[in-house]
């Protein structure tokens, strides 16, 4: 089981997060094409490379926070505050 | 050695040697146990398979496929042949289990006898057990196949298990050393010592009884110092017969400890900041004809027979040697007084070509076709390096043709070292001093990666961590020695003993077309038996090169993947964490026998008897339920408006103080995801309500468009569910019920109308929260009461209500009441797919606001007009209670939609259900096909409107007045914990009272006061209350806001990022409140606090060995560190989301625990069960609590 690196309390266990996934900008609502909706509802990289995510910190302080973490060896260089 | 020494424990078998320089029993005792009915006897240290070689015996199970006699090979754990069942455990690794007084051993898979056995005879049906035999001989004609299964089961070599075992106490703990090192051997110690010394904490695990790996039968003497060493150093922890089971990412490593008193096994999940890998070198077999006869055994279990054990190994002996332990065992056998007849010195071209004998070896015959009467074959060809755990760890081994065997690759990244045998060779001393360097290294990085994560942990007291000193050490290379490559000799031979694959099957997988390792190991099953590879890998490899005419470094690896060793499910799955959550008024329910019904982590009542009668009571009378799950959200904050208009697909900006709405919240794709009603109960201060089984999800889903979406909104969110008790009071008669109660609520119709909500005083108890809702579609009140004085209101209203009819009504009837009223369960009437406008909600979607979430799909739907439509439908014949999940079908069988919900009505005696249609189907008056699971099919009619009772809603709007307040009884608060039977008053609550001396005790700390506090994590008010996040400090006196002289008695825990938690004494709450919330305004900035008093469950744990049990529970370093006095965190405690403060006293380590309510008693629970083992005590509640 991976640790990961809250920006709040350290390295936990990974069973402490919801893991969110990629960060997928919300488009504008007033303006939006069902292409582009669904874009941002079901489309996801899912590469085998480096990706920027999104995880909550369920168990612990309960911050959302971004990682970037490669999704091959789970590698992890960055991991930041939301707020 | 006289002829008298050598006879001298006569008493425990004829092959007992005098005593030996390093063995391991003990001559002063002597046990008895059973061998398949027969008494043998043993000395204490002895394994199954020493005490029974000692007594002659030398034939100890019957081999899987060809059910050929087998006996010792390796005397260790791995040994393949001498797998027995102990009593009512299957497949007990007999030459590493220890004797025990009266234990009953048999051998397994000898069906009818270990001397006679019939399929025995599958030798000379050799056709059906060839390479691939399992695909070949089972699989046509099918229809055979559970013939075949009956076949094979017999075949299959495992002991029998008895469903009447009692169950064990299988333990779990975690532990998080610097240095773990898999291996007790010379270089494992001398790595530990070393990593000791540069001042890591060591976890030393050695899969034997006792440290020492080979030096034990090797080089008793050189022992002794390394194992004192060992023992002599602070900071190593060392696990005997315990095994390294996997590495997994980050170095979490499984271990599996058996050497505890009393517990089968013990679970260690440990978090290493390096591992090193130490499990020296396991001998490999020769592969000849007859290598898997008794008498036939490797160099090692020859050498532990003799030295570890004082058993002679046999009388006229061949021995084949290839190195120096081929060597040595030679001059022990000669020592142990065995005849070694002749030495093939493999070094010097000597080889073996097959041994003769069935039930023992009787001849060897030697590769010059000399036949030499013996009953003993030592060989010693090579070793094989168990690099699993390097393997895990991301490293390919690769293979060195000089040294015989694979080395590691250096690939394991690095926090995953090696050492020893896998590493390379030497002498002791080079090996030890090499192992020294690697531990040294190894705590430095160790050191570097706690230094990291201390700087990252918020729990830390203020001091800065030092920073390590230390420059990387390059590790020395060790050398590697010359062995010659000797695999397979001129004769076919068994290769993988577990699975019985013989050399042979290898070279006809190969000429099958399966040459490649990886196909062909498959295909044969090789190096899938319960050996995993650790004796068999490179001879089959070297097999398989062989045939193929490749080189073994061409052919391939295995790949090792956990487990390193079988491990029992026991171990597994033994101690298993289910947190459960019951009401305040659980008790109760228990009490008048309430059906229990489990609703994910919540025990609510079904019903109490009768759920028709329940549901005429509440139409005709007056009903009480128990909704407490029901979710509940406090929202305060000038922006909660904004935020409700953009989770809810309806309006919200202009809800009146002490208004309620319902809302419907929707998932991005239009779904809905949750319903439930929201009240204003201040300027800035809502009640947000949720189904029972959405509140977790809503939280969540609330916090990310808060802090992701709109970070800058002022909200705060706080989880109330469990700190009030609901109960919802519905029926006819609920106004006058509610009447008799409550004060300082008017609630007469026209000023307390449906759709309302108030505070006030219900039974005595100060700040309930009265909701006039009605998901039963009757006059109704649902009251949240704070929690701990829920049973309390529930008894005052049962007593008052009893000339009133009043009934308590579970789950059963509400779910009746709401069909009947035609209010739908979001995930029943519900799924997956369901948008707004297929659950009937269109009146609720207001496209016309800016926003909402999931409002583009919605927008769509609508313009569509297509899709599912929910309706009311009735059966024509009404006695006919259609399934839930019925499918509603064309005339051509085609499914238009399903029953979503059904039941018999008791009020209109016959069935309703709602139905999920097609749009074209909906309209009112439609009759529909509904085919019943048996097959009927049916007519039902889709009816005007979703509510099969009270359409207009006229129940809701009954006149009258309550009759006024009458005398009840005063409030008690109580704890979610039971305080047993000697309790006292503090306050208002029952606590209890009888107190402890134990060293380590456990207490109910509920009744003390409980402030939430919000508000920025680095504004003034962090400064005001003089507490960061992760910390916990006594509230400065000096402070004195408050206006209070005792505020030494407050403590400020910095529970979450801008989240504190401020304790007092019981009854103090309303003042601490006055208090905080004052020093919130001094700061002027958005801040918010709240009575959580009623809403944590809070347990003391006092106690030298507190963290002893908490590491059972608990996956946080508890070092002081990472979390010394004052630390505060919240983690997983027995998987269940618990706030941890660390607050010792008089220099005695204490902890204090909080978690929701409802699982206070299951928190409690299971600390005491962790605790069992370290003697704790339940301790009364404090008279003055000490904070
Ligand atoms: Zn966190």
């Amino acid at each position: 089981m991976i640790q990961l690196p809250c920006p709040w309390c350290g390295p936990r266990n990974a069973t402490e997060f919801h893991h969110r996934g990629e960060v997928t900008p919300r488009p504008e609502v007033a303006s939006v094409t069902p292409e582009e909706w669904r874009r941002y509802l079901y489309f996801r990289r899912n590469a085998c490379d480096w990706v920027e995510e999104s995880w909550y910190h369920a168990a612990g302080c309960r911050r959302f926070f971004k990682v970037r973490r490669h999704t091959s060896t789970n590698e992890i260089v960055q991991a930041g505050r939301v707020q | 050695m006289s002829q008298q020494d050598t006879h001298a424990a006569r008493g425990t078998g004829r092959m007992r040697l005098g005593p030996q320089r390093g063995e391991v029993i003990d001559r002063t005792r002597t046990l008895s146990f059973a061998w398949n009915g027969r008494t043998f006897s043993a000395h204490p240290g002895d394994t199954i398979i020493s005490a029974l070689a000692a007594a002659g015996e030398s034939c100890f199970s019957r081999s899987f496929k060809y059910h050929r006699p087998r006996g010792l090979l390796t005397a260790s754990f791995h040994d393949p042949g001498c797998m027995v069942q102990v009593d009512d455990e299957p497949n007990v690794r007999g030459a590493h289990r220890l004797v025990e007084q009266g234990m009953r051993v048999s051998s397994q898979d000898t069906w009818p006898s270990l001397r006679f056995d019939v399929k025995a005879t599958n030798r000379y049906v050799g056709r059906f057990l060839s390479a691939g035999f399992y695909y070949k001989t089972f699989m046509k004609p099918e229809f055979l196949w559970p013939a075949y299964q009956k076949v094979l089961r017999r075949f299959v070599h495992a002991g029998a298990i008895s469903p009447n075992t009692p169950h064990e106490y299988y333990d779990k703990r975690y532990a998080h050393p610097d240095v773990l090192i898999a291996g007790g051997g010379p270089a494992g110690m001398a790595a530990a010592v070393a990593a000791a010394r540069a001042g890591a904490r060591v976890l030393l695990v050695e899969e034997e009884h006792q440290l020492g790996g080979h030096l034990r039968w090797a080089d008793p003497a050189a022992l002794v110092d390394l194992v004192a060493e060992v023992h002599a150093t602070e900071g190593i922890e060392v696990l005997t017969n315990s095994a390294v089971l996997g590495r997994y990412d980050d170095n979490w490593i499984a271990v599996v400890q058996r050497n505890l008193p009393g517990i089968p096994e013990r679970l260690i999940k440990a978090r290493a900041r390096t591992l090193i890998v130490a499990g020296g070198l396991i001998e490999r077999p020769y592969v000849f004809a007859g290598n898997d006869t008794p008498g036939v055994m490797l160099s090692t279990a020859a050498r532990r027979l003799i030295n570890l054990y004082a058993v002679k190994p046999g009388n006229r002996a061949v021995v084949l040697t290839a190195n120096d332990s081929g060597d040595a065992a030679v001059s022990d056998l000669q020592r142990a007084g065995v005849e070694v007849v002749h030495v093939a010195d493999a070094r010097a071209g000597g080889d073996i070509l097959r041994v003769h004998g069935r039930q023992r070896v009787t001849a060897v015959e030697l590769a010059d076709g000399r036949r030499i009467k013996a009953d003993l074959l030592v060989t010693a060809t090579g070793w094989t390096a168990p690099t699993s755990l390097l393997n895990m760890a991301g490293d390919v081994p690769v293979y060195n043709p000089r040294a015989a065997r694979f080395l590691p690759g250096g690939k394991a990244g690095g926090s995953v070292l090696a050492v020893g045998g896998i590493a390379g060779d030497g002498t002791l001393d080079q090996l030890c001093e090499h192992a020294a360097t690697v531990g040294a290294e190894a705590a430095r990085r160790a050191a570097t990666r706690r230094y990291i994560q201390l700087q990252a942990v918020p729990t830390r007291n203020g001091h800065a961590p030092a920073e390590p000193s230390g420059e990387e050490t390059t590790i020395p290379e060790l050398p590697v020695a010359e062995h010659p490559e000797l695999c397979r000799g001129k004769t076919h031979g068994i290769v993988d003993y577990s699975e019985d694959v013989s050399s042979k099957d290898l070279f006809m997988a190969v000429r099958e077309g399966y040459d490649s390792a990886e196909l062909a190991k498959r295909y044969t099953t090789a190096t899938m038996g319960p050996l995993q590879g650790k004796l068999e890998t490179i001879n089959a490899i070297a097999v398989i090169a062989e045939a193929t005419s490749r080189t073994i470094a061409e052919t391939g690896t295995t790949t090792w993947r956990p487990m390193y060793v079988p491990v029992t499910l026991g171990a597994l799955a033994g101690r298993i964490f289910e947190p459960v959550r019951h009401s305040p008024m659980q008790p109760w329910h228990v009490k008048n026998n309430a059906k229990p019904l489990i609703a994910g982590q919540w025990i609510r009542p079904d019903h109490y008897g009768d759920p028709a009668a329940e549901v005429r009571a509440v139409r005709n009378g007056v009903g009480i339920i128990d909704v407490t799950p029901i979710g509940k959200l406090d929202l305060r904050g000038p922006d909660v408006p904004k935020l409700l208009n953009l989770l809810y697909v309806n309006k919200w900006s202009n809800l009146g103080i002490g208004r309620v709405r319902y809302g419907v919240m929707c998932a991005e794709d239009g779904v809905v995801f949750d319903d439930g009603v929201t009240g204003r109960l201040g300027a800035d201060h809502y009640l947000m309500s949720t189904t029972s089984s959405g509140a977790a999800a809503v939280w969540e889903w609330v916090e990310n468009w808060l802090q992701t979406e709109h970070p800058e909104w002022q909200v705060h969110v706080t989880p109330m569910t469990t700190a009030y008790a609901s109960i919802n009071v519905a029926g006819p008669q609920s106004r006058e019920l509610v009447g008799r109660l409550t004060e300082g609520v008017d609630l007469s119709p026209e000023s307390f109308g449906y759709m309302n909500v108030r505070t006030g005083r219900v039974a005595g108890v100060d700040d309930c929260v009265l909701w006039r809702i009605g998901f039963t579609g009757e006059l109704s009140y649902e009251l949240h009461v704070p929690a701990s004085y829920g049973l309390h209101v529930w008894e005052a209203l049962l007593e008052h209500g009893k000339d009133l009819g009043v009934q308590p009504f579970g789950m059963e009837a509400q779910r009746i009441l709401r069909l009947e009223k035609g209010h739908l369960i979001v995930g029943q009437d519900t799924d997956g797919l369901t948008k707004a406008y297929s659950a009937g909600l269109d009146w609720a979607v207001k496209l016309d606001k800016d926003d909402f979430v999931g409002k583009p799909e919605l927008a769509w739907q609508k313009e569509r007009g297509d899709g599912i439509r929910l309706v009311g439908v009735q059966p024509v014949d009404g006695r006919i209670v259609p399934p839930e999940a019925s499918q509603i079908i064309t005339s051509r069988g085609k499914i238009v939609g399903r029953i979503t919900s059904s039941r018999m009505s008791p009020t209109l005696n016959r069935s309703i259900c709602l139905a999920q249609v097609d749009a074209a189907l909906a309209a009112p008056g439609t009759d529909v096909t509904v085919r019943l699971p048996d097959g009927r099919d049916i007519t039902a009619r889709v009816m005007p409107q979703l509510a099969h009772v009270d359409p207009e809603g006229k129940r809701q709007e009954i006149d009258g007045r309550a009759s006024g307040l009458r005398p009840h009884a005063a409030p008690v608060a109580r704890s979610p914990i039971s305080p047993g039977d000697a309790v006292t008053r503090i306050a208002d609550w029952t606590v209890n009272a009888r107190p402890s001396h134990a060293a380590l005790t456990i207490a109910d700390y509920t009744p003390l006061a409980k402030i939430g506090v919000r508000g920025r994590h680095d504004g003034a008010l962090a400064g005001a209350l003089g507490t960061r996040f992760g910390r916990a400090q006594r509230l400065a006196s000096g402070n004195g806001r408050r206006g209070d002289s005792d505020s030494d008695s407050n403590l400020v825990i910095g529970s979450g990022p801008g989240e504190w938690l401020v304790l007092g004494d019981p009854g103090s709450q309303d003042k601490l409140l006055t208090g905080v919330r004052s020093v919130a305004e001094e700061t002027g900035e958005f801040a918010s606090a709240i009575d959580l008093t009623h809403g944590r469950a809070m347990i003391r744990l006092a106690g030298e060995r507190c963290a002893d049990l908490l590491a059972k529970v608990c996956g946080i370093d508890l070092s002081d560190e990472f979390t010394p006095d004052g630390a505060a965190f919240r983690t997983s405690v027995a998987k269940l989301v618990t706030d941890v403060v660390r607050i010792d006293q008089d220099g005695v380590r204490g902890y204090i625990l909080h978690c929701e309510r409802s699982s206070g008693q299951y928190l409690f629970d299971s600390l005491l069960d962790a605790g069992a083992g370290f003697g704790i005590e339940i301790d009364g509640f404090p008279t003055s609590v000490a904070l």
